[in-house]
């Protein structure tokens, strides 16, 4: 029972970055904009983010400083899409691209280095105490506090896209930007706003992971889980609160395999690292097969263009 | 037109590249020099140059194929390790009393009469073509049946092939006699690709590259399917009244995709390395997406593009060495240009106006 919840608890952690990252993606998705830059925008913000952790040694100011390198980069990506029209997949995989070899060459003085210890969740004898009950007590209150604001955020974007003008706003951009643009809404400005938000978002994530889950810096640290969140959103069929379980599965998938290990099963340790992608395929492959629920949420002009006359 | 825009991109790439240099305290024409003329001054370094640029035209042929028919394979990396894996197998296999089922080649029967030596290579290489083939088809299925979407399926299938790879020579296939490192035991020499230069690590794949641009170049531009297929990336409603299969269109593309970049994969086991290690790709088919579009989709452009992008890889090598530059400096140079080839298509192609948003008047 007790390791079972240890077992949860340790899921929702390592699922938290894919939370992170796919609310980010969402967000640009709703507005339309297909982001393959996911992967090298966490890159870029996981160097971004251990280098400041490492110079100043802030997590708060680590964080930042990722969300801030993934605006940057997804600001590039922005004007090239919506600024200058060029085809989403190709910008995106540009992104991806630069951001693997720009990360790699940022980053080569910080591999091997070392940070100090992840902030204590809770301090003092409250904190402990909260920290001790049973199930929820390792399940939330032991827990980093990036947890907790990824929680949040969750329940802010749900609110956001379907509770609040803004959303709808959002939406209708998604759905049919030349409708939206007719109303006089900003079609490219608010996409461009979708896009930043969505990059800060994945910024968080990557920085996330360097300081907090890792915590360290080598290359390719993200392994993927860029692309596992652009998974993400379309086996949430585009809605936040599954985007949240979705994550919390494959951060349980991810960590099978040293749990697996740890038990001493006899399976080669790669054949048990494919897993989180094999799944990831297998999933998409399910959960694409049904059309009804794909078309259900997905935004209507999603990747592709937007020509105002 | 449509050939300034990677013109410009390289020239602005260039100018990035020197700026570069400036803030890392080198000077920046010799390092561009280091990029763009060393790799080109002599045979030897010249042959490295066409060696690397063969697989990125092998795989990037295969690729314009399927962005012409609109269908986003960006799993070629993935392709080309399993080509390697296929072809590392038949070569371990068939090639000697040292391979894992090498015995049985070495017998009588029908595997010693297979293994016959004229048809090792090719063996080899069809291998490789049909492994990278059936990696591709796996994206191929998932899109066709379940409707999967392509760009995620042909990634992942990425980082599962790296840890197939590294399963095997870590493990069933590792060299019982090789202290312990991670790879097999090299391939027998019946099965190695010849060098096409005594001196040189250039082999004949080389000349399959060339020979593989006007094929390609035939099939796009002069052949009915190469027209099927270029009417349903561009037109796919056009190319729907037309009756044009798009199942079919998916499955050429990605096939044809898939059996070139496996094809390269076995030719680099089979050429310089001669055996399989982790390290088999240096990233070549990710490059190939960039020598697809540098290369305007075309084969010929295509050619010069792995070329330039190999010239790159070369120069990056010896920025490591030389001037003590980090090796990933390539990739920045390389993501770069991919960024301003995009932004120089749109600036070339179109007017940017900026104008204020009205409301349409009722």
């Amino acid at each position: 029972m007790n390791e079972t919840v240890l077992l949860l608890a340790a899921a929702i952690a390592s699922g938290t970055p894919l939370v992170l990252a796919g609310l980010g993606l969402l967000i640009n998705e709703k507005a339309g904009v297909v982001n393959l830059g996911a992967e090298g925008m966490m890159l870029i913000a996981a160097v971004a983010g251990f280098a400041t952790a490492f110079g100043t040694g802030s997590e708060v100011l680590a964080l930042g400083a990722g969300a801030l390198a993934g605006a940057t980069a997804a600001a590039v990506f922005g004007l090239l899409v919506i600024g200058l029209n060029a085809n989403q997949y190709a910008a995106g995989l540009a992104l991806s691209l630069f951001g693997g070899g720009f990360s790699a060459f940022v980053g080569i003085g910080y591999v091997g280095r070392k940070l100090g210890d992840p902030v204590a969740p809770l301090a003092g004898s409250i904190g402990h105490w909260l920290a001790e009950l049973p199930l929820i007590g390792p399940l939330l209150f032991g827990q980093h506090p990036i947890v907790w604001l990824s929680l949040a955020l969750t329940v802010a974007v749900a609110w956001l896209l379907y509770r609040t003008r803004a959303g709808l706003v959002l939406r209708a951009i998604g759905e049919s930007p030349e409708s939206a643009h007719a109303l006089g809404y900003p079609v490219r400005l608010i996409r461009f706003a979708a896009v930043v938000t969505g990059g800060a978002l994945c910024g968080v994530a990557g920085a996330c992971l360097s300081v907090v889950y890792a915590p360290m810096w080598v290359e390719g640290l993200v392994a993927g889980r860029g692309w596992i969140a652009l998974a993400l959103t379309t086996f949430a069929t585009w809605r936040p609160g599954r985007v949240l379980l979705g994550a919390w599965l494959f951060g349980g998938v991810t960590l099978l395999q040293f749990h697996l290990q740890a038990q001493g099963v006899a399976i080669a340790s790669q054949l048990l690292a494919m897993l989180p992608y094999v799944a990831t395929i297998v999933v998409l492959a399910l959960i694409s097969r049904n059309p009804a629920w794909i078309r259900a949420n997905m935004p209507a002009s999603l990747g592709r263009p937007f020509h105002a006359d | 037109m449509s050939i300034a825009s990677p013109l410009i991109a390289l020239l602005l790439t260039a100018l990035l590249a020197a700026v570069l240099f400036v803030a890392l305290g080198k000077d920046p024409w010799r390092g561009l020099s280091v990029f763009f003329i060393e790799p080109l001054s002599g045979w030897r370094p010249a042959s490295e140059v066409l060696l690397k640029a063969t697989p990125l035209a092998l795989c990037a042929l295969g690729l314009s194929l399927c962005y012409r028919s609109n269908i986003w394979n960006v799993g070629a990396e993935g392709q080309f390790l399993l080509g390697a894996i296929a072809a590392g197998g038949m070569a371990l296999w068939i090639g000697g009393p040292h391979g894992a089922l090498g015995s049985l080649a070495a017998g009588d029967g029908v595997f010693a009469t297979l293994a016959g030596r004229p048809l090792q290579l090719p063996l080899v290489l069809l291998a490789g073509v049909a492994g990278g083939a059936a990696w591709a088809a796996i994206t191929a299925l998932l899109r066709d049946r379940c409707n999967a979407n392509e760009i995620l399926v042909s990634l992942m299938l990425v980082y599962v092939a790296q840890q197939l790879l590294g399963y095997l020579v870590f493990g069933p296939w590792k060299d019982p006699a090789g202290f312990n490192f991670p790879q097999t035991s090299t391939f027998a020499a019946s099965t190695w690709l010849p060098p096409l230069m005594a001196g040189t690590r250039l082999h004949w794949g080389f000349v399959l590259a060339l020979l593989a641009v006007p094929l390609f170049w035939f099939v796009l531009f002069r052949s009915w399917r190469g027209f099927q297929l270029d009417v349903s990336g561009q037109a796919p409603a056009a190319a729907r009244y037309a009756g044009f299969s798009a199942r079919r269109a998916l499955w050429t593309a990605l096939l044809v995709s898939g059996g070139m970049a496996g094809l390269a994969g076995a030719m680099e086991v089979a050429g310089p390395l001669r055996q399989l290690t982790p390290h088999v790709s240096t990233g070549y088919g990710f490059t190939a997406i960039i020598v697809v579009f540098v290369g305007r989709l075309h084969p010929v452009g295509i050619l010069l593009a792995a070329i330039l992008l190999s010239m790159m890889l070369i120069g990056g090598e010896y920025a490591q060495s030389r001037l003590g530059l980090p090796g990933a400096l390539t990739g920045v140079f390389q993501g770069s240009m991919l960024f301003m080839l995009l932004a120089c298509d749109t600036l070339i192609h179109s007017r940017v106006r900026w104008q204020r948003a009205r409301p349409v008047s009722s």
